[in-house]
């Protein structure tokens, strides 16, 4: 027992470093932060969580790719080791740029709190359990509550963090609905035990429901559409940096999640990418991808938010991170990776611009963002390459991702199967993502400043250095796959 | 035979002219003018170095000049002088400086108008030389250039919308001529005009056209080579764009259009037409001697009814290239037939050639006639605004009169003889299209003699009441070397006849269809 | 030869070089452009002068790039890709000669405007598919700013239509490239290797990734019905940028049409031959009778570059040597041509007028208060026109050859479409610049102020694209010699058989 609780703690030292750094920030704070000012405070507790990131970083690595650990509870394989590794990188990323950006009351509970999220973006990386997968996923989506609704100056915030509450709650039930269920047909909760068994039961339609509680429960999480009506609010209102992580990371090892649970574990239900084996879960994948492209997307064209029309075209990109959930049980899961990776550090990027900007004055409608090369052509040059990135123009990373996955997907069967046709859509949708991605792109590089906002924006160093290192990093993945392809087997 | 290339050097001196005028920005209108004419002058001095080195009795081309230039389309430049060519540069050699000096009195900008007019005169002796259907084709195209900016800018009212008709009837039909020529490319591999006339004569070509599309694509093909060369002389009913043409284009321009460009077309009917499809033209000679006819008949009926005297000329060229054509048709329409008598198809193409020729001199004074009438009187043309000139300027009524005489075809004149061989010819081959066309000559006959009549004869009225001046010494210099040349060419035309007997006979030699 | 890449670097670090440049001064961005873009020109025709012709591309780099997925960086050049080379080296100085005046943001004009070149260079020399998507996707995004910022009325509006026709057809072309790869196996995107797998392709699927490439590749080219972004784009657009559109991107369509849809699948194009004609027709004719109606100048000049570049593709589309041929020739004569005509309407006209509206033109005695603009706009004219003499003529003869070759009713409509031409580009001509001729008024009464004279500049570029125009116009062999060869390669040979659907 001893040597299963040591492996344990071996696998679990950066959820524990990030714990740890957790209660130090808040007792840092607590003891010295008292008598400083708030953004020493922020910055304080910042380098405590940065080092807190950097210590599970390594203990990350130090695990390293030793198969199943802890009775198979966790699975340390290079997809998890990667996903920890993109979780925390982009955690450390919205923390990074916090300091001189971000105004907050509690400082200190913040940083906390995104450390908390971290932990269960970690977990949910290297988890095949139902139960613990479960507990991750409260983590992190409780944290990420929390986090809407920090900034306590506005009450959008406050509605933010309030409805992706309610939304959350709700679908964690569909999800602890769904996972009782298959512990219920299966008489286990461990991902490859549960494929064991799947594999002898009949077609059932208990199966059938808690696939679909599940599904939609993961739809919630990953605001694909149908379910996706928290999204919008919670990106308009949320703090910048809070809607990033929310954006990014979550997204991120949620999908390492679902991958994780619906091939090693449903992988025997999957049915087949053509229509006409209905039976399993596919079918219904596909649907949900398609209605959220097409929704997001057009969606999207009709906004005039900033953080709207990022919250749309997120709807439409976890369409397509869906499709990549589909490729990933033939292709492996690389591709899939590669995407949500490079997704996230755009994503991260464009919020942090906003934040910038917000710190100068608002930052909602397309119009706040004109004149920005002029205000600041840093700014400017760093949202192009997000924005870029984010449409899939290469040579940046997000291009790179999408043509992974739609590759696969018409490679699975070319036209033959749905799998391509759906490809086909993603890829015209691209076009039509390209309006509104452009849209801003108009505002802030081709649009003269408005009167009312013509001061230059100052960029605070810390925030300047991340924004300059993801799009270096976007530049240098898109035009370097390889980087990181080839870690992921 | 000198290696020098003096084809080229006729081709290419006025275009040198033409390259000097654009550079020397500070030249006055006089040394302008005078630069134009020197440059202008030059082929009517190589054409005589021409006759001097001419053979007559060889119909190949001579003083060949053969190099290749597009391999990808094996095409070559390729110049060549036989008497049909030699006729029509010693005719624009004439005619150009002549008009240049018609239009001495041009008020503005002197050197554009000599440049553009150089050019014209270098594309025209380009198509009279070119053996090749490229370098043809450019010159061909060419020509249009100058031509469209000098009705353009120096003509009357209505010249902008004139000078777009005349460019894009003969851009139009030109079109349809290179595709015609891109389908002759494609079934034999060569554009060379003896080539493919060798090809036609054997009758391999009419076999290699049928065998890509069927017959009906050799008849699309001549007849989309057939369009380009008869808007361009015109054939009656392609003929719209020339009266407006002819009329809005300035005195200078007038003379030479339809001096020198109208024969262009003519040529291209016995150049390239008549040799390379001579089994479609035989098979369409029906309908186009009745198209020949309607040009002579309705031409000269409508230069009749106009009141304008430079579109009174102007219907009357359509009147005169018609029997040109009209001769060519009939010769083409008796070939292969039972007993054609080669002695009349010899009659009717000397006819033509002669008629080119002469017509372009006749023509030319006509239009220099009238030009100097507006140049007395402000711009007036019309029949009725004119009165007793005779009494005014009774030279001046000498040399018009001799040129509408010779025009008219009065024996004795140039004119004459032309006309005279084209009947015969016709006549001997088609008897029923030469006696439709008498009724022709009776309305040529009447058009012109009014015109003589209304303006020349009874007391001074209208615009010449006032001072009408006679011929003034500059003018002398443009009509008295083309009277004197119809007077000569009347009595003495074996003076033209010697350079292009033998190749005529050549022709009607083997009127056979392949 | 192996100098060719260069002209990709060069040009995508003198565009981050002008960015920093401009930041001082305009006159320096002005002069790194100048100097990138000759340094490019003058690659490729050092290139040029070691170039051996010859049947297939010639490899110049050859790197793996992204092992995971077969991707190598390959670059490679046959004829063809010379010929765009040195055009769009060409196209490009001359572009920028004729942007001299810019001045509101010119570092970043010209950064943008050489990243747009050095992603055309890419594309001419790529021999690998996904190379080739990469730089033509690269070449997108940059229009978008050089017509929204710079650009004239209408502007923002043309630059979205533009961009997003752009990038829906090269998401429609991906699509069928991606298809086309994982039915090949997902190993190589290398044009050859997915020649060589796409001989094992049921017909239907050839069929369909025909269709996606080649229509997605002719969005770009200007094709009817898909052609509407172009007028609106090439009018809004600064006169540069027209330039290199009209010039040099459309290009882009057309030889990707070529290089990638055309070899690759024999099959699909035999299926789609006639559908192409007769679009390419279509737009020939359509685009010459709206240009025949236009009201605003470079609306004229716009829809016109529609109308060629439908002879460029009915040229692809009658699929034998001598068309395909004359096709490339046509597709340099046009980049030359139509740059030419755009730097008259939008450098030396509209910036001295400013007005683009035919009906105020036509009041200006134009060809007296600007001569060279006059002289330059009808020279560009005649050549647009078809005139021999020109490079647009030897183009337009062999495509004609070519295209009888294949059905004799394409070759007549195309024709007439040559007529087409001609009536809308001399109505420009004369009334745009020889709208009042009336000989009564000298110039110098005319009312209007004196325009500001040509500058050196502008007479250079015009120099450099006329001499281009007219040294292939009379010499068409210098570019045949490089195109024939290249076509006997058996990739495009399997395209051309024959020729005959």
């Amino acid at each position: 027992m001893n040597g299963h609780y040591a492996s344990l703690l071996h696998a679990l030292l950066p959820e524990a470093s990030l714990v740890l750094g957790a209660l130090l920030v808040l007792g840092f704070d607590l003891f010295s932060g008292r008598r400083n000012s708030a953004s020493a405070r922020l910055s304080a507790s910042v380098i405590i969580g940065l080092l807190a990131i950097a210590a599970a970083a390594y203990h990350a690595c130090d695990a390293g790719v030793g198969g199943n650990a802890f009775k198979g509870v966790l699975v340390l394989d290079s997809l998890g080791l990667m996903t920890r590794l993109g979780a925390l990188g982009l955690a450390a990323l919205t923390l990074a740029m916090a300091p001189g950006v971000v105004r907050l009351r509690h400082p200190a509970e913040y940083v906390a709190v995104v450390l908390f999220a971290t932990t269960g973006f970690t977990l949910m990386a290297v988890v095949q359990q139902l139960l613990v997968a479960f507990l991750a996923i409260e983590l992190a989506s409780l944290s990420l509550y929390i986090l809407a609704g920090f900034d306590k100056h506005r009450p959008e915030s406050a509605e933010a963090g309030l409805k992706y509450f309610l939304f959350g709650g709700i679908s964690a039930a569909f999800l602890l609905f769904g996972f009782s269920l298959i512990y219920g047909l299966t008489g286990s909760i461990e991902f490859t035990e549960i494929a064991r068994q799947l594999q002898v039961t009949q077609g059932n339609t208990l199966l059938v429901v808690a696939l679909v509680m599940i599904l939609v429960a993961f739809g919630f999480k990953a605001a694909a559409a149908p379910f996706h009506l928290w999204a919008p609010d919670v990106y308009q209102g949320a703090p910048a940096s809070s809607a990033a992580l929310i954006a990014s990371a979550s997204k991120l090892a949620g999908f390492t999640l679902f991958v994780r649970l619906f091939w090693a574990g449903f992988g025997p239900v999957a049915g087949g990418t053509g229509l006409t084996t209905l039976p399993g879960w596919i079918p219904a994948f596909v649907i949900v991808a398609v209605v959220s492209l097409v929704l997001g997307n057009i969606a999207a064209l009709a906004q005039t938010s900033v953080r709207r029309i990022l919250a749309y075209s997120a709807i439409g990109h976890a369409g397509a991170l869906l499709l990549g959930v589909l490729v990933a049980g033939r292709f492996g899961p690389a591709s899939l990776y590669f995407y949500a990776a490079t997704y996230g550090l755009a994503t991260v990027g464009a919020f942090g611009v906003i934040a910038v900007v917000e710190r100068a004055g608002r930052c909602d409608d397309l119009g706040d963002l004109a004149g920005l090369y002029r205000r600041s052509p840093l700014l400017a040059l760093c949202l192009l390459v997000f924005v870029l990135s984010l449409a899939g123009i290469p040579p940046l990373a997000g291009f790179f991702g999408k043509f992974l996955v739609f590759s696969q997907a018409l490679k699975l069967s070319g036209l033959a199967g749905t799998a391509g046709w759906v490809a086909l859509l993603a890829i015209a949708m691209s076009a039509v993502a390209l309006y509104y991605y452009m849209l801003i792109l108009k505002q802030a590089i081709v649009v003269a400043p408005r009167p009312a906002a013509e001061s230059a924006i100052k960029v605070p160093t810390p925030a300047a250095a991340v924004l300059v290192l993801t799009a270096t990093l976007l530049v240098l993945l898109g035009v370097f796959p390889s980087l990181v392809l080839q870690l992921i087997h | 035979m000198s290696t020098l290339p003096l084809l080229s050097l006729v081709v290419f001196t006025p275009f040198a002219g033409a390259a000097g005028l654009g550079l020397l920005r500070g030249a006055s209108p006089a040394a302008s003018r005078a630069l134009a004419l020197i440059f202008s002058l030059s082929t009517l001095a190589l054409s005589l170095v021409l006759l001097g080195g001419f053979d007559p009795a060889r119909t190949a081309p001579q003083f060949v000049e053969r190099h290749a230039w597009i391999a990808a389309l094996n095409v070559n430049y390729s110049l060549g002088l036989d008497g049909l060519s030699l006729l029509l540069v010693l005719l624009t050699g004439i005619v150009t400086p002549v008009a240049l000096l018609a239009s001495a009195k041009a008020e503005r900008d002197s050197r554009l108008f000599g440049a553009l007019f150089l050019m014209l005169q270098g594309a025209a002796l380009g198509v009279f030389l070119a053996l090749d259907f490229f370098p043809w084709f450019l010159f061909w195209e060419l020509s249009l250039v100058p031509a469209f900016f000098l009705i353009k800018l120096w003509g009357g009212q209505g010249a902008t919308r004139a000078a777009y008709q005349f460019v894009i009837y003969t851009i139009g039909g030109s079109a349809f001529m290179l595709a015609g020529f891109a389908a002759l490319f494609v079934a034999t591999g060569t554009m060379d005009f003896n080539t493919l006339a060798q090809l036609a004569a054997d009758g391999s070509l009419a076999q290699k056209l049928a065998a890509f599309g069927g017959g009906n694509w050799t008849k699309v093909i001549f007849l989309g080579v057939l369009i380009g060369l008869a808007v361009k002389v015109p054939l009656w009913p392609f003929h719209t764009w020339l009266p407006p043409a002819y009329a809005e284009a300035p005195t200078g321009a007038s003379m030479f259009l339809t001096g020198v460009m109208s024969k262009m077309g003519v040529y291209g009917f016995l150049r390239i037409l008549w040799p390379i499809f001579p089994g479609p033209l035989h098979d369409a000679s029906c309908w186009l001697l009745a198209l020949a006819l309607g040009g002579v008949v309705l031409g000269a009926w409508s230069a009749m009814r106009q009141t304008d005297l430079k579109r009174m000329v102007a219907y009357s060229s359509i009147n005169h290239l018609s029997y040109c054509l009209l001769a060519l048709f009939a010769v083409s329409y008796a070939t292969g037939r039972a007993g054609p008598s080669s002695e009349a198809a010899a009659a009717a193409l000397s006819g033509t050639l002669l008629q080119m020729f002469n017509h372009g001199l006749s023509a030319a004074a006509l239009f220099a006639c009238v030009g100097m009438l507006e140049a007395r009187t402000g711009g007036k043309r019309g029949l009725h605004e004119f009165g007793g000139v005779r009494t005014a300027a009774p030279i001046f009524a000498g040399l018009c009169g001799v040129a509408m005489f010779s025009s008219l075809g009065l024996p004795g004149l140039n004119g004459f003889v032309g006309e005279f061989l084209i009947f015969r010819g016709v006549f001997g081959l088609n008897a029923w299209a030469a006696a439709i066309a008498c009724l022709g000559l009776l309305a040529t006959a009447l058009f012109l003699l009014t015109f003589w009549q209304r303006v020349f004869h009874g007391p001074r009225a209208g615009a010449t009441t006032g001072v009408f001046a006679d011929v003034q010494p500059g003018e002398y210099l443009t009509l008295v070397p083309l009277v004197a040349l119809m007077l000569v060419l009347g009595v003495a035309p074996h003076l033209l006849t010697r350079l292009i007997n033998p190749l005529v006979t050549a022709w009607a030699g083997h009127l056979t269809l392949p | 030869m192996n100098a060719l890449p260069w002209t990709i670097y060069l040009s995508f670090a003198g565009s981050a070089l002008a960015l920093v440049a401009g930041a001082r001064s305009a006159a320096n961005a002005r002069w790194v452009a100048l100097l990138t873009a000759l340094a490019g020109g003058v690659v490729s025709l050092f290139a040029a002068r070691e170039f051996t012709p010859g049947p297939g591309l010639q490899t110049i780099v050859n790197l793996p790039w992204i092992r995971e997925l077969g991707i190598r960086y390959h670059l490679a050049a046959d004829g063809i890709s010379l010929t765009m080379v040195v055009l769009t080296g060409l196209a490009a100085t001359a572009g920028i000669l004729f942007s001299w005046n810019i001045k509101d943001r010119a570092g970043e004009f010209f950064a943008l405007y050489l990243a747009l070149i050095g992603g055309v260079y890419g594309v001419f020399l790529s021999a690998d598919a996904f190379v080739l998507f990469v730089f033509y996707e690269i070449a997108i995004v940059p229009k978008y700013f050089l017509i929204a910022i710079w650009g004239s009325k209408n502007r923002e509006y043309a630059a979205m239509k533009l961009v997003l026709y752009s990038f829906a057809g090269s998401a429609v072309m991906l699509g069928g490239l991606l298809w086309a790869y994982g039915a090949a196996g997902g190993r190589s995107f290398a044009l050859n290797d997915l020649a060589a797998a796409a001989v094992n392709f049921s017909r239907g699927d050839q069929i369909g990734m025909f269709a996606l490439v080649f229509f997605g590749f002719a969005v770009l080219a200007g094709m009817f019905p898909f052609h509407t972004w172009a007028p609106t784009g090439h009018a809004a657009a600064p006169t540069a940028a027209s330039m290199l559109l009209a010039g040099v991107v459309m290009k882009l369509g057309a030889y990707g049409c070529l290089r990638v849809a055309m070899p690759l699948f024999p099959v699909g194009l035999a299926f789609w031959q006639p559908a192409i004609a007769w679009l390419a027709i279509a737009g020939i004719l359509y685009a010459g009778l709206v240009a025949l109606v236009q009201d605003d100048f470079k609306f004229v000049i716009g829809y016109s570059s529609v109308s060629h570049m439908g002879f460029v593709l009915l040229g692809l589309a009658a699929a034998n040597s001598q068309s395909v041929a004359g096709a490339v020739l046509q597709m340099y004569s046009h980049g030359i041509i139509a740059g030419l005509l755009f730097a008259v309407v939008g450098r030396m006209v509209y910036e001295r007028t400013h007005t683009r509206r035919l009906v105020d033109l036509r009041a200006m005695p134009l060809h007296r208060l600007l001569p060279f603009a006059a002289l330059t706009f009808v020279i560009a004219g005649l050549a647009s026109m078809g005139m021999p003499g020109f490079s647009g003529f030897p183009a337009e003869l062999t495509i004609l050859i070519g295209t009888w070759k294949t059905s004799p009713l394409w070759a007549l409509f195309a024709a007439s479409g040559i007529l087409v031409a001609a009536a809308f580009t001399l109505r420009a001509i004369q009334v745009s610049f020889f709208g009042t001729t009336d000989k009564s008024v000298p110039a110098s009464a005319v009312d209007h102020r004196p325009f500001e004279p040509i500058t050196w500049a502008e007479k250079a570029g015009t120099v450099l694209l006329v001499a281009a125009t007219v040294y292939i116009g009379l010499k068409p062999d210098a570019l045949l010699n490089w195109i024939t060869p290249a076509l006997n390669s058996p990739l495009f040979q399997a395209a051309l058989k024959g020729g005959t659907p």
